[in-house]
């Protein structure tokens, strides 16, 4: 369920007036989709149960988790919604903003480490997103 | 290695399933009239949140060890799936520009796997 976004099924009548709101929709969903992952990491962290079905059964009592699960909800028909009337060559490159959000937020949040591999890794991938997003769906 | 390998397969298989959720809500999404009752009576777009649910399992526990930042990146494993599905199921042409996303995505995540 981690990223998705990209991959959503679209339904497209290229208007060009409405560029700059699905622009801006998006953006939004980047940095909500991005505040989801957080939550979500958040919750699985303490989810140390000694069995994976034990696991799985507190998946839904885990709060950040529900919560993590909530904003993907939003961010997801948000999404639908900009992708319904927006470019998506112009908004594909914008969807992969996400993966920096959550680099950053990661190093904030769980202190985690970037090298150079991994920053060199996530523009490459990040590339390869909105390359391949750019031609879908015709 | 802060990010174990079983974490980076359950990531991918959680992207691997999820893809199908995907090719669900696609197919349903042409079978939608413009009333929000066709959205859940759709048997393709009900089954296909149900993948996407049943797929964050997977997600979830790989998220239990492992860094974000590292796990985060390679669920775009998912849209190089897609990106045959949709040539299976939908016909959709698979393009030079596909497959160099393609290579750009696979390479990215070799570069996360080798330094993990």
């Amino acid at each position: 369920m981690i990223g998705y976004d990209e991959q959503l099924p679209a339904v497209t009548s290229s208007l060009p007036s409405h560029n700059t709101r699905s622009i801006i929709l998006v953006f939004c969903c980047t940095i909500l989709g991005a505040a989801a992952q957080i939550f979500m990491k958040m919750g699985a962290n303490t989810l140390a149960y000694p069995t994976v079905l034990q696991t799985i059964l507190h998946i839904g009592t885990n709060v950040p988790l529900i919560a993590g699960y909530i904003l993907y909800g939003i961010s997801t028909l948000l999404l639908i919604v900009a992708l319904k009337t927006g470019q998506l060559s112009v908004l594909y490159p914008i969807i992969s903003l996400t993966y920096v959000w959550v680099t950053i937020l990661s190093v904030i949040v769980f202190n985690e480490s970037v090298n150079i591999y991994k920053a060199v890794g996530l523009a490459i991938i990040m590339l390869g997103v909105a390359v391949l997003g750019m031609d879908s769906r015709k | 290695m802060k990010t174990p390998l079983s974490s980076i397969l359950l990531v991918l298989l959680s992207a691997f399933i999820g893809s199908f959720g995907a090719v669900l809500l696609k197919s349903g999404s042409s079978r939608l009239s413009r009333t929000w009752q066709s959205l859940f009576l759709n048997t393709r777009i009900i089954f296909g949140v149900g993948l996407f649910l049943f797929s964050s399992i997977f997600a979830v526990l790989a998220m239990r060890e492992g860094e974000l930042s590292v796990l985060y990146p390679m669920s775009s494993f998912a849209s190089i799936l897609t990106m045959f599905w949709s040539r299976l199921f939908f016909g959709e042409p698979l393009t030079r520009k596909k497959f160099v996303g393609l290579g750009l995505i696979i390479a990215g995540i070799t570069c996360l796997f080798s330094h993990r």
